[in-house]
């Protein structure tokens, strides 16, 4: 079992080196995460709060968006491509289940995954320490930021993965991709601000509102580095919520997505007939 | 018949699929043995791949029974043994042929220091490290071939095996299969090239429609297809008229006569040729072709 799940995820990650995901996801990170920290640490000191924990802030800000986009990109196409290039058929007559034929494509895909995060909040982390040696104290707020990323990409890529087996055909799983993107990560929050604002206060920012933000793997992951980095003042928006919803209950949210995404994936692929 | 059920490798019977209104498989039954190569011919519909792909367990059949090597089809016991080349065999165009084997092997649980070796033997040692995406139709066939010889199948089911090869390597991929057959793999192919599978298997069956129009061997499908034998009569000059008399059915065709005759009435038309002594310069005995055979079954069901 181990073994079949290891030579598919080296086989993907033959494949993703050779299309250049693997380059692509470290340059978007590197850059964004550069650019971010530059302009980032440009308003510090009157807030209390370290030079790395600020650019922390804003990073999380930045992979809310980015993390999810980079993980659908690699994933989408994880199964409406198998099917559309007709490997699928032989690949399922190997002694093989299907769920692990998944998790080797999850293995793979979430190391590119990884190695594109460390780099660029890496990239981020050493700009910063250099230009503020004192701002080691913000390294706790990154290593929360680094892995709770790594959660909030595996949870994207099991999404991918299950609109990659609904679309059958790469041209669809990919609009569904991008449409899922854009709902979850972008809409979604407008929506609720705009609830929000027309409720004044009422029932549903009291109570419907914290729950709409657990359920959403994006705003969990930005609500707990916040609450936990306690820097929830730097960002925004949404994040002015944060102080209502307990640290467990957005800890939770971000560790249970990725296994109810996973689960949903091997569903959908289960229904895949080649 | 009942001992080679207890054995064979394979076992349909009664199986019948439709899809939607179409009915691509009716109530096919058949076997295939240890060490026996058995080829499936019929025209373009005819239900090969369907009844290759029930085999594998890729898709259900509606009905009838399969058994492969003792297991549900598409059961992991069932797949370990058995090996499976699609037609219009596909891989991903990004890894090189020496990946895909390697990845192919590791599912197979087989030690893959083999790779380069079963690379070799379908004749893609040197192109082992390019990319697929650059290999010719022929060569992904062969990377095709390669993945299904993998750790010793009990059974191979090959659809169009030969499907892009050029006649050397065909003649090759029919020595790698007998020697498959002697070790006691079961195979399964299927084929529009009749001539080769004439001489390279053991047992034909002829799909029609979705039905099994015919089964056994060459000779035996040329007894029960009975056909007219045909003979071409070379007259020497001037006794054509003579000739004529002896066979009034006789077509002339250029300088020769035509002659059909039932198959049982061969010896009786060869007497009666033979008597014909000194009048003919050269007779041609025609026996029916494989493309005969196989029009003959496969247009029965009004085909
Ligand atoms: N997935 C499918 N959906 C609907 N009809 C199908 C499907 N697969 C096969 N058929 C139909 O079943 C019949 C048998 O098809 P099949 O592919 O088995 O033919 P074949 O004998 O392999 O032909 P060929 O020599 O062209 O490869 C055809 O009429 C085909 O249209
Ligand atoms: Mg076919």
């Amino acid at each position: 079992m181990i073994a079949r799940i290891l030579a598919t995820a080296a086989n993907e990650f033959h494949i993703a080196r050779r299309n250049r995901w693997v380059l692509i996801a470290v340059l978007l990170m590197v850059v964004f995460s550069l650019v971010l920290s530059a302009a980032g640490s440009a308003p510090t000191g009157a807030l209390g709060a370290d030079r790395l924990s600020v650019v922390v802030a804003s990073l999380t800000s930045l992979s809310v968006y980015l993390v999810p986009l980079v993980a659908l990109l690699m994933s989408f196409d994880a199964v409406a491509g198998e099917v559309e290039r007709g490997t699928l058929p032989l690949l399922l007559t190997y002694p093989v289940a299907r769920w692990e034929v998944l998790a080797g494509k999850l293995v793979a895909h979430t190391a590119i995954l990884i190695v594109a995060i460390l780099a660029g909040y890496g990239a981020a982390a050493v700009v910063t320490i250099v230009a503020d040696p004192t701002a080691t104290s913000g390294l706790v707020a990154l290593w929360r930021l680094t892995w709770t990323s790594a959660l909030l990409g595996a949870t994207f890529l099991g999404i991918g993965y299950a609109l990659s087996s609904l679309a059958r055909r790469v041209s669809g799983a990919a609009g569904l991709a991008i449409g899922l993107w854009l709902g979850l990560v972008v809409l979604y929050d407008l929506g609720l601000l705009a609830a929000v604002v027309a409720d004044d206060g009422g029932a549903f920012t009291t109570r419907v509102f914290p729950l709409a933000l657990l359920a959403n793997p994006a705003d969990a992951f930005r609500l707990f580095n916040l609450t936990a980095s306690q820097a929830t003042a730097v960002a925004a928006g949404v994040g002015g919520a944060a102080n209502a919803i307990p640290q467990w209950q957005s800890l939770l949210s971000v560790a249970i997505w990725p296994l109810i995404s996973l689960v949903l994936a091997a569903l959908a692929f289960r229904k895949v007939e080649p | 018949m009942k001992d080679k059920l207890m054995t064979s490798t394979l076992t349909i019977s009664q199986l019948t699929k439709t899809f939607g209104g179409v009915k691509a498989l009716t109530d096919v039954s058949l076997s295939v043995a240890p060490g026996e190569r058995v080829a499936l011919l019929g025209h373009n519909g005819a239900g090969k791949s369907t009844l290759m792909k029930i085999i594998l367990g890729l898709i259900p059949a509606d009905d009838g029974k399969v058994s492969v090597c003792g297991a549900e089809p598409g059961n992991a016991e069932a797949r370990a043994h058995v090996a499976y080349l699609p037609e219009n065999a596909a891989f991903h165009s990004a890894l090189t042929g020496l990946e895909q084997i390697t990845y192919y092997m590791r599912l197979r649980n087989q030690n893959t220091s083999g790779a380069m070796g079963l690379l070799d033997r379908v004749g893609l040692g040197h192109a082992a490290k390019r990319r697929i995406g650059t290999y010719s139709k022929g060569m992904r066939q062969r990377v095709g071939l390669a993945q299904a010889l993998i750790g010793q199948p009990r059974l191979l089911v090959l659809d169009e095996p030969t499907s892009g090869l050029d006649p050397v390597s065909r003649r090759d991929f029919y020595e790698l299969l007998d020697g498959l057959a002697a070790d006691g793999a079961a195979i399964l192919l299927s084929s529009h090239a009749l001539t080769e599978v004439e001489a390279r298997t053991d047992q034909l069956l002829i799909l029609s429609g979705g039905r099994l129009v015919a089964e056994g061997t060459l000779s035996e499908l040329r007894r029960e297809a009975a056909l007219p034998v045909s003979m071409q009569l070379h007259p020497v000059n001037g006794y054509d008229a003579d000739i004529m008399a002896t066979f009034p059915d006789a077509i002339r065709v250029n300088s020769a006569l035509h002659l059909t005759c039932l198959q049982d009435e061969k010896l009786a038309v060869l007497a009666r040729i033979s008597a014909l002594e000194g009048k003919l310069s050269d007779v041609e005995v025609i026996p029916p072709s494989l493309e005969d055979i196989y029009s003959h079954f496969s247009r029965r069901d009004g085909q």
